[in-house]
């Protein structure tokens, strides 16, 4: 796994409290990892924060896996 | 009780009667607080009568910038906002059928939607921190209308609905969202209010009485501290007895 994916890693299995190894590539952040809307927008403030990135609503309504939440930060973060 | 040491609070509309009681008591329990208003010098005058612990940023709530930098502005002077209080209001009365566009659109810009827009920013921290108390500002009127006032009444009606869905939306994260709405009060708005007028309001009131701006401030203090944890969603009216619900 890539720096970024384990970053995005630690921050779900800090906020949303679920096993390291539930938290892979396509799993989803509501279905699979139980995070309701509410967490989705602390998650997204939460990797705001650590990449020190802008996450506009638009792009973050995209990222609905851990997958995507990686790969947004690791093409948008410097 | 009600200590609330350490706190930080912003309350909008601070020069006005009802918005300076409430600046003063969350001052006296101990919370830093931030000033707001659109009048400079009064907002430096009530400053410098509470002393420490306070700051000043002017703001125009009928304007969306304005709005925007306001809660940047008090988290950056305080370093942090834990209390909220959406008290800034302005009427332009006006029988249904005469009232301009403009009238409806000030009244509702400043009453509801820079609530919103203050609300919505300053709850974004507030959900970094687990904690938070958001107190808004509505009135009697909001529940049971009054002519003249469509306006001012859709917007603090307005104001409890939102409080019901912001406080439903937080709650799980230490969050409050709730409403103070005042009768009568003894304030500039309600000084011009002719004797016969007056007189009118009073055969309405059980209490007999016009309302103090300290009575609506002891009801703001109670639902930002701590003690009232349990309490969201709710608006507590504060009236004399005129409206019972």
């Amino acid at each position: 796994m890539s720096d970024v994916a384990d970053r995005v890693k630690k921050i779900v299995v800090e906020h949303l409290g679920v096993e390291a190894d539930k938290v892979v590539e396509n799993a989803n952040f509501i279905d699979d990892l139980g995070a309701d809307s509410l967490d989705t927008v602390e998650l997204v403030m939460a990797f705001e924060e650590e990449f020190n990135v802008e996450i506009p609503d638009d792009a973050a309504e995209t990222i609905v896996t851990v997958g995507d939440a990686v790969r947004f930060l690791e093409k948008n973060a410097a | 009780m009600f200590d609330l040491t350490g706190r930080k609070a912003l309350v909008t509309g601070a020069t006005g009667g009802i918005g300076g009681a409430i600046a003063r008591a969350l001052h006296a329990q101990g919370a830093t607080v931030t000033l707001s208003g659109t009048r400079r010098a009064a907002l430096d005058e009530l400053a410098s009568s509470l002393g420490e612990r306070v700051h000043v940023v002017e703001a125009n709530l009928s304007d969306k910038d304005s709005v925007e930098a306001l809660v940047p502005a008090a988290e950056a002077a305080m370093e942090g906002l834990d209390i909220l209080v959406n008290n800034a209001g302005v009427t332009k009365d006006n029988l249904f059928m005469r009232m301009k566009d403009e009238e409806w659109d000030t009244v509702i810009a400043v009453n509801l939607t820079a609530s919103f827009r203050l609300s919505r920013a300053a709850v974004k921290n507030m959900m970094r921190r687990r904690y938070g108390r958001i107190v808004n500002i509505g009135s009697v009127v909001g529940s049971t209308g009054n002519p003249g006032q469509g306006n001012y009444a859709a917007s603090k009606a307005g104001l409890i609905g939102m409080t019901k869905a912001l406080a439903a939306e937080v709650a799980s994260r230490n969050i409050t969202v709730n409403c103070v709405a005042p009768g009568f009060i003894e304030s500039p708005m309600t000084d011009v209010l002719s004797d016969k007028q007056r007189e009118g309001i009073l055969g309405t009131i059980p209490m007999g009485r016009l309302g103090q701006g300290d009575e609506i401030a002891s009801s703001v203090v109670y639902l930002a501290s701590t003690e009232a944890a349990y309490v969201t969603g709710q608006t507590l009216h504060v009236n004399g007895g005129m409206a019972m619900f």
